[in-house]
């Protein structure tokens, strides 16, 4: 549960000159009325269609608070910001009256996990129909107690001004509204031109308690009786504990309960560092059979492509119909490594055993609602006996380990009942035990015309899964897989249409008359994988965007033309011209050493659309890359936070500048050994470059998310800049000096 | 028990000498703000100030503290206010999880303490063992220069 305070609105308006804010709401829903007609339920908007009952989404209180209930959580991405602007707007209430209950089990409604970019189509519009349900409601009521007809009535921070000088307010009438009602659908939100807080400058709510040391994370949670627990991970993935004397750990310092269930092994103690010292010496006890089963990390770009996949998807076929064969045929193949989530912050939970033997988790995880099922079953009780509530962490960037961390917590509580225990990973189990965003390879051929333009394009993928989230089973979360009793990880599945995972964004958005992509899924997993930001978009997009490229300079043509050539879509159109232009394209002039690349996509096909320009230097004496400036250019449809969207997309750039330069989880035939920031280096402040956003608001449109939107095209944009500055094609990430100095004198 | 000062209050923790600062802030003193991000110094979320000059605290032990000076994300407040440092960090919105910018604010204090003018190349020099996984570090450097032209 997060819970933002109400903060001084005086402090955001003093804030506002400077700070603009964004995210995408459209207009209302007419679809609503047709389906009330023909008996139908109504389709509701967003995620108020699974989640009906207006007092699911918010709570009205005599006290005159607002309590606005959400199932998305708060990642670092503004959500509950953009949210609260929105419910404020559509009920007319001063945003500091609004009280953000989110990501709390037993409360919330069920939006399923925060990932994907959803959370602005699907829990934005859900809100803003439930604001502007309630506050029909409320004026329903005022006129019936004025005796007043219900037309005519304004609302200023819910003091209501009816016909003839009526008045009422929703905190008296707060008593006599019920809530326990399904939205009808039939209330039309408001006019976009008529908000106050949506689409303008708004700082985020979490931040002044975040900078001034108020208790906002997970990490900061204290309840009275805290204990501190730790886990022992294996050495390798599938090892097996044969012998572990827990004697000697039993009698240090401190130490209240060693828990050994199979081969999971963890400590609870008084103090943090008892627990730390428990676990090391439990680790250093602990005997085990390993297994020597990894391709390594050199290796797997040919196990992925020797690997029998468990299934071959046609992605999308469309052969070309008739015409002249191509002239030339051009090929390459593109490789991803596996990459970190890497939060700075290593995942932690809080849980207690509670005397009605609920097992209550503080939790930073996405998917509470399903994790909360996968941990029951892990616990082997009922469902309603496991409440999970949000409480933020470090940002994750995806499925990282939280959800580990909630289910170690509770295996921990588990066995010391009444007690509260906190869990904080190690840096090593974090860099070691997350699941990586997969490793990829990506075959590209085209045949051209004579003129250098596509005639046929074929892409064929090889991947390991990009989902393995809980999803309500036990053995996706990872002790769960080491108990005495284990539960085995279920089989992942490849996402299909239209959000797609491994061959998310595998098709191109471009217009090629034959068109054929196969998406080779591998399940076995080598190593542990999961989703991470984009899924296999940042990979699909690095190989489509760095062939285009390829393409452009076989036929001669400026890279921009080349994709405006084979590209219709408008706002695709737009994003490109826009970054080019902000970037100054046309007046750029080369210098040796210099190079400029461009990189697009429309996130998903469905979601935001994001070019990304830029100029690197490259030192050809040691190979070192320097991303000199980047230029991003978005559309997210119609922005509800301005600022929210250019923090998104640059953080995200800066993110994919991280990945594609220095990052690629090592591994030999037995562990993982990128064990910590020094043995997986990312960006640091001396190697970020400027970076400008610039956003095409679209008011009316529909929302479009955002935050992943930013990772192929950046990553695509530096292969290009560093191929326009040495003449020297990369397709393998991370462009360390290593690398690019070998490539360069190749 | 190991005695110090704890934003310009005399605190006691009753910690075994060799606990990590870091531990005995946050679960003994309640302190929050710094955070534990790696247990070796090489990312910075648990940066707090020892007389004045930025420390990691999660490998220090409390016990090199005693009669020293502590501060940490709450004690640079002002009347329960944000500090002009602090408040430049909310005028540039310059996070997005927030979780490393604890140990970026100490961090950046103690650059602003030493150095009032900083140019741009000073700050992303003073904070390049402050790692930030959310790609906020223009916002931050920003946030700093902004808090030495504002001083």
């Amino acid at each position: 549960m997060t819970v933002i305070p109400a903060t001084d609105r005086r402090g955001f308006l003093k804030a506002a000159g400077s700070i603009t804010l964004a995210f995408a709401i459209p207009a209302g829903d007419a679809l609503a009325q047709a389906a009330a007609l023909a008996g139908a339920k109504p389709k509701l908007p967003g995620d108020m269609e699974t989640n009906r009952k207006l007092g699911s989404w918010l709570r009205i209180g005599a006290d005159g608070a607002v309590t606005l209930l959400v199932g998305k959580v708060e990642l670092g991405q503004g959500i509950l910001t953009a949210v609260t602007q929105i419910c404020a707007d559509e009920l007319d209430v001063d945003i500091g009256r609004v009280k953000l209950i989110s990501g709390d089990t037993a409360q919330s409604p069920n939006e399923g996990t925060t990932a994907g970019s959803f959370s602005m189509p699907n829990c934005a519009p859900a809100v803003r129909q439930a604001a502007a349900e309630v506050r029909a409601l409320l004026i329903e009521m005022a006129a019936a107690k004025t005796g007043k007809p219900a037309e005519g009535w304004t609302v200023a921070d819910g003091a209501m001004s009816g016909p003839d000088g009526a008045k009422a307010s929703y905190w008296e009438l707060a008593s006599g509204l019920s809530l326990e009602r399904e939205a009808t659908g039939a209330v039309k939100p408001k006019n976009p031109a008529d908000y106050k807080y949506v689409g303008k400058e708004f700082p985020r709510l979490d931040f002044p308690g975040k900078f001034t040391g108020q208790a906002m994370f997970v990490q900061e949670l204290r309840p009275e009786g805290l204990l501190f627990g730790q886990v022992v991970r294996p050495p390798t993935y599938k090892a097996k504990l044969t012998a572990l004397d827990t004697s000697a750990a039993e009698k240090m310092p401190g130490v209240v309960k060693v828990v050994k269930n199979g081969s999971f092994v963890g400590v609870v103690a008084q103090r943090e560092e008892q627990a730390v010292a428990a676990a090391a010496a439990l680790a250093a006890a602990a005997k085990w059979e390993v297994e020597k089963a990894l391709p390594t990390s050199d290796g797997i770009f040919d196990w992925l492509q020797k690997t029998k996949p468990a299934k071959v998807i046609e992605t999308k076929k469309q052969p070309r119909n008739g015409g002249d064969p191509a002239v030339k045929t051009l090929e390459a193949t593109y490789f991803r490594p596996y990459h970190m989530h890497g939060s700075i912050g290593t995942s932690a939970a809080v849980a207690v055993l509670g005397a009605d033997g609920v097992m209550t988790i503080d939790t930073h995880s996405q998917s509470v609602f399903e994790t909360s099922e996968a941990i029951a079953m892990m616990l082997g009780v009922d469902k309603s006996k496991v409440r999970c509530r949000h409480v933020q962490g470090s940002g994750c960037y995806g499925h990282n380990m939280a959800d580990d961390a909630a289910a170690d917590a509770a295996l921990l509580a588990a066995a010391v009942p009444g007690r509260p225990v906190k869990l904080q990973y190690t840096r090593e189990q974090e860099h070691r035990w997350e699941p990586y965003g997969s490793a990829m390879v990506i075959k590209t051929k085209a045949g051209v015309d004579k003129d250098g333009n596509v005639l046929d394009w074929d892409l064929e993928l090889f991947s390991t899964p990009h989902g393995t989230r809980p999803g309500s089973h036990a053995g996706n979360l990872l002790s769960a897989r080491y108990l005495e009793k284990p539960f085995e990880m279920p089989t992942p599945q490849n996402g299909g249409p239209p959000n797609y995972a491994a061959d998310r964004n595998g098709i191109a958005l471009y217009d090629f008359p034959g068109h054929n992509v196969l998406t080779n899924f591998i399940t076995d997993m080598p190593v542990r994988v999961s989703s991470t930001r984009g899924l296999g978009a940042y990979a699909n997009v690095f190989a489509i965007e760095s062939f285009m490229d390829e393409l452009a300079r076989a036929a001669g043509v400026d890279p921009i033309q080349y994709r405006l050539r084979h590209l219709k879509d408008p706002r695709g159109r737009d994003v490109i011209a826009k970054a080019a232009e902000t970037f100054g394209w046309d007046k750029w002039q080369k210098k040796d050493g210099r190079g400029r690349g461009i990189g697009f996509a429309k996130y998903k096909n469905i979601a935001g659309y994001c070019a990304v320009a830029l100029e690197v230097e490259v030192n050809k004496r040691n190979g070192r890359v320097r991303v000199v400036r980047a230029v991003a250019a978005a559309d997210s449809g119609h922005l509800v936070n301005p600022d929210g969207v250019r923090n998104q997309i640059e953080g995200g750039l800066i993110q994919s500048l991280s990945w594609t330069l220095k990052e690629e989880v090592k591994f030999d035939d037995t562990r993982v050994t990128s064990e910590d920031w020094v043995t997986y280096p990312i960006l640091t402040f001396a190697d970020v470059p400027p970076v400008e956003v610039v956003l095409i608001d679209r008011p009316g449109a529909p929302f479009l998310g955002t935050g992943e939107a930013a990772q192929g095209p950046t990553g695509a944009a530096l292969a290009n800049a560093v191929a326009d500055a040495t003449g020297v094609r990369f397709r393998r990430g991370p462009f360390t000096p290593e690398r690019v100095k070998a490539g360069l004198t190749a | 028990m190991i005695s110090f000062k704890l934003n310009g209050r005399e605190v006691k923790a009753d910690a075994p000498d060799d606990a990590p600062l870091l531990f005995v802030l946050n679960n003994d003193l309640g302190v929050n703000g710094a955070k534990f991000g790696c247990g070796k110094s090489q990312c910075g979320a648990c940066t707090v100030l020892i007389e004045g000059e930025p420390a990691r605290s999660c490998s220090i032990k409390v016990s090199s503290v005693a009669g020293r000076s502590v501060v940490t994300l709450a004690g640079l407040t002002e009347n329960g206010k944000p500090s002009k440092l602090q408040q430049a960090f909310i005028d540039e919105q310059a996070a997005q999880c927030g979780y490393c910018t604890s140990g970026m604010i100490m961090q950046a204090q103690a650059l602003l303490d030493r150095n009032p003018n900083p140019t741009d190349a000073d700050v992303r020099s003073a904070l390049n063992g402050n790692l930030c996984r959310c790609g906020s570090h223009n916002r931050v450097v920003r946030a700093v220069l902004r808090a030495a032209k504002e001083a």
